[in-house]
């Protein structure tokens, strides 16, 4: 979330919310959260586990691609 | 009963010595849905807000102030907003503990001063942003 967060901080484009699994299980079911950090951009774009700036920059990036 | 203990609130003091401007945390509550949540998330907020000078809360009810929740899109309860010199869009939904709590501390430091960490090409990358972007980040609390 860390990054996430800053990123909102850094773009009035980003919006970030971290999303507390185990109370909100149907949530966690509709984006078939299995392991966490479990990381979803616009719906489009998932990754599983902590990575660094580049790599999370890179996901914003490919999620916003062709919008 | 306190939730923070005397070191968590020492540790968090002492990162609160790098808040700059006011910060305000927006709670959402809501006892026919969830009571018990709320009242710790609720209870939770005020205790770290209690540490930072800057930091006021304030409580909200969706099914009461729908038109302030739907403002700030959020549509589940327990939930934050961290709002510093603008709402920056931060949210967290659920009891931050554990590594969110953590997060929840850091958020509020980085809406009060307004910088964020990242580089400086990440945050150039960021400025040429043409198109709004949601990021969920699923956690569990250990």
């Amino acid at each position: 979330m860390r990054l996430a967060q800053h990123m909102s901080v850094a773009s009035d484009r980003v919006r970030s919310t971290a999303i507390e699994a185990t109370e909100f299980p149907e949530l966690a079911r509709a984006y078939q959260v299995m392991g966490v950090p479990k990381v979803v951009i616009n719906d489009r774009v998932q990754f599983e586990g902590a990575v660094p700036e580049t790599e999370f920059l890179g996901a914003v990036l490919q999620a916003v691609e062709g919008s | 009963m306190s939730i923070l203990n005397d070191r968590d609130r020492a540790a968090v003091r002492k990162e609160f010595e790098k808040l700059a401007g006011p910060v305000k945390l927006v709670v959402f509550s809501q006892e026919l849905v969830a009571a018990d949540l709320c009242r710790q998330n609720e209870q939770l907020v005020r205790e770290v807000a209690e540490l930072g000078e800057t930091i006021t809360v304030e409580v909200l009810n969706p099914a009461i102030d729908r038109e302030r929740a739907e403002g700030y899109g959020v549509d589940q309860v327990p939930a934050i907003v961290v709002e510093g010199a603008r709402d920056y869009g931060i949210r967290f939904y659920g009891i931050p503990s554990g590594y969110e709590f953590s997060n929840l501390i850091d958020a509020i430091i980085v809406a009060s001063t307004g910088e964020s960490a990242l580089s400086e090409d990440t945050k150039a990358s960021l400025r040429a942003l043409t198109a709004d972007v949601e990021i969920k980040v699923f956690s569990t609390p250990t």
